[in-house]
């Protein structure tokens, strides 16, 4: 067969995939799709009150926005947050949830993971158009930055598909990667500069009398990177700074072409492990 | 010859078998490895290729590994050495179902698994309908496939497999689970796609079906080929070798008092040899041997046949046929010689029974202890359990000749 059929072939069977998952997500759900917004907005309204309210972290303003609210602080980072962590605990799952169709059919795996990527980034752009919107609405003109914000969504999309193809193929031969993940997971949001500035985080701290570039050990993690970038462009509106969007950039490419050798190479024996 | 369909190049396939399903980290991080496990060849340097067109029967004990080889060809297993090349838009039916998802409808999974066969929605808008027709699922398209009987999945699954028109079609051993009107239907597609050149490779255990709709089979044997050739003959093969076996691990059930023995049966062609098969139509003798340590008085010795479902065909016996023998002791035979075997291709099961001369007390009853098979004759009849060796006249058409 062609590449070209090959490839033809493949994208109409990913967007079939993609439907199927948004469809069976909230299949036999009172809410239906609802519920890919109401998370989000729980989770706005908790983290609101709690750093807020009671722990009173003071938001930066944004320059040049002029912007001062904790909750946009929040939701400009939540929400690649999300739809990083989404990506992941959705690609945990997926080859054991389709281990029917793996032993069954042959068709290429990484569009599984491709797929529940595919479904979560809609819901995504749902989240940032509606992000766009209430920032809009109270004044902060993002729209022409959109083009830089989609730049970075697919900058990001590589990053989390990446993450996800690795993490798919190794759940399978390891069975615990999901569990010793949710770990990670939570220790990740914290280090990230979701629910705090940056700037709460010191460059340097003595620790047993050595001294310790704290922040440039921070700012080593990509998620740290990308959550700058998606600040910069929705919060502040400026371009992100450039070492920094380098970093993700390049973070993101290393990310996704080890993560699909990775799969490519665990795949062979995919079909019996499952 | 054209360029071959399927050509299979020293393929092995091995397997892993873990002895402790344990596949935590933690286990291995201890044991510095993944869980220990044994490798099994479950294919071994198997070759062959498959001109285009033809009808080609995968067939072996379970577990010789024709799933793995049809797998293999179907690219969902990808062999240690050896190449799969498939020429051609592949479609399989692997086992039971075809990769559903449990919670979608039927008419979601049709579009789904259409697309992964490699079908365009607009493929597939024009075929719908033809699919749904096929596996006559109408009422039930709607509703999620997890509340499908296992031959509603068959059918639907088979129904989009055959229509995405492969030219290469791949079935493992699925459509038993149909009911007879399916696989009549089934059989009909069959044909149909043979009719126009396509490549069908089936694994099944039913020989009868092997035997109708094959050209050529392939007998694996521990994963290893045996056998490859026309179908007729490779079948042969293995059902003599498989029943060289059976007779000797004996099946049936046993009972009497014992006085006397019914110590084997045997099947004798025309030319006085043990067969262990014949065709519709020729000639059979069925010789019982007996031995009686005492004298046993009027012995009634009567045989069964039936077939594998369990459906008595005949019974005949001495008493009936009024040659009860006054008494016997030692050692003998009693043939019951048949002109015309009249039974249709199939495997039958014998049975012994000698009686005393009421018919109450079982001296020794061998029941279907002794398997048979009948192979295609004269007349070529394939409908039912025996032939009524009937024929036919035209004559009374207008333009009868
Ligand atoms: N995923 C697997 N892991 C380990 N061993 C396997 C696996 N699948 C099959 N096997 C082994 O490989 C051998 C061949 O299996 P296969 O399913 O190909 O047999 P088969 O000829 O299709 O048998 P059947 O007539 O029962 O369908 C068997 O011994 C089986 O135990
Ligand atoms: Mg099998």
């Amino acid at each position: 067969m062609t590449s070209l059929a090959e490839y033809r072939r493949n994208r109409e069977l990913a967007a079939n995939l993609v439907l199927r998952e948004l469809r069976s997500r909230y299949k036999r759900t009172a809410l239906g799709y609802g519920w890919s917004l109401l998370n989000p907005l729980a989770a706005v309204a908790i983290y609101g009150v709690v750093f807020s309210v009671f722990l009173k972290v003071a938001p930066p303003v944004g320059d040049p926005s002029g912007l001062d609210s904790f909750v946009l602080f929040l939701v400009c980072g939540l929400l690649p947050w999300n739809y990083f962590a989404n990506v992941t605990n959705a690609s945990l799952d997926v080859l054991l949830a389709n281990a029917n169709l793996i032993r069954k059919v042959y068709f290429p795996r990484e569009l599984l993971v491709a797929s529940v990527t595919g479904a979560l980034l809609v819901t995504y752009l749902v989240e940032l158009v509606v992000l766009v919107v209430i920032l809009v609405s109270v004044g902060s003109m993002v729209l022409p930055w959109i083009p830089v914000l989609l730049l970075l969504v697919v900058i990001q999309t590589l990053l989390v598909l990446g993450v996800g193809l690795a993490l798919s193929v190794c759940n399978v031969y390891f069975r615990d990667v999901k569990h010793f993940m949710a770990l990670v997971l939570m220790a990740l949001f914290y280090s990230v500069p979701v629910v705090y500035p940056v700037s709460l985080v010191p460059k340097e701290r003595t620790v047993l009398g050595v001294e310790v570039p704290v922040r440039f050990l921070y700012e080593l993690n990509p998620l740290v990177r990308m959550v700058e970038c998606f600040r910069a462009v929705l919060y502040d509106l400026r371009f992100p700074p450039l070492g920094t969007f380098a970093y993700f950039t390049v973070s993101a490419l290393v990310c996704f072409a080890g993560g699909l050798a990775l799969f490519r190479r665990l795949d062979r024996r995919l079909a019996e492990e499952v | 010859m054209s360029r071959p369909a399927v050509v299979v190049d020293g393929v092995s396939k091995r397997y892993r078998l873990y002895h402790e399903r344990n596949q935590s980290l933690k286990a291995t991080v201890l044991r510095r490895r993944r869980a220990r496990y044994e490798e099994f060849w479950a294919l071994s340097d198997v070759s062959f290729e498959i001109a285009p067109g033809r009808t080609f029967g995968l067939i072996g004990e379970n577990g010789s590994g024709k799933s793995t080889l049809l797998k293999c060809l179907a690219r969902i297993l990808r062999p240690e050495r050896g190449t799969v090349t498939v020429d051609g838009r592949l479609s399989a039916l692997l086992e039971l179902g075809a990769g559903f998802h449990p919670e979608l409808s039927g008419r979601e999974n049709v579009y789904l698994n259409g697309a992964i066969l490699g079908l365009s929605r607009r493929d597939l808008d024009a075929r719908f309908d033809d699919i749904v027709a096929f596996s006559g699922l109408e009422h039930f398209i709607d509703t999620p496939v997890k509340g499908y009987s296992s031959g509603m999945y068959v059918r639907l699954g088979f129904a989009v497999a055959i229509n995405v028109e492969p030219e290469v079609l791949l079935v493992d051993e699925v459509l038993a689970v149909g009911d007879a009107e399916f696989q009549q239907r089934c059989a009909e597609k069959f044909d149909e796609l043979r009719r126009a050149g396509r490549t069908i490779v089936i694994v099944t255990h039913a020989m009868d079906s092997i035997r109708n709709l094959c050209d050529e089979v392939a007998l694996l044997e521990h994963g290893t080929l045996r056998a490859l050739g026309p179908a007729a003959t490779v079948i042969n093969d293995y059902e003599d070798s498989v029943h060289a076996n059976r007779r000797a691990d004996g099946v049936g059930w046993r009972w009497g008092t014992g006085e006397a023995e019914i110590e084997r049966v045997e099947f004798l062609d025309a030319t006085g040899r043990a067969v262990t098969h014949v065709r519709t139509g020729d000639p059979l003798v069925v010789r019982v041997h007996l031995a009686a340590a005492e004298p046993i008085e009027q012995p009634v010795l009567g045989l069964g046949v039936h077939t594998l479902d369990g459906v008595q065909v005949t019974g005949p016996n001495l008493r009936e046929a009024g040659l009860v023998p006054d008494r016997f002791v030692g050692r003998g035979h009693i043939d019951h010689r048949i002109p015309r075997v009249p039974l249709l291709p199939g495997t039958y099961d014998f049975s012994a029974l000698l009686y005393d001369y009421t018919i109450t007390r079982a001296v020794d009853a061998r029941i279907r202890a002794f398997r048979f098979d009948v192979i295609h004759g004269d007349p070529a009849e394939e409908h039912g359990v025996v032939t009524l060796g009937g024929t036919w006249d035209l004559a009374g058409l207008a333009d009868g000749r």
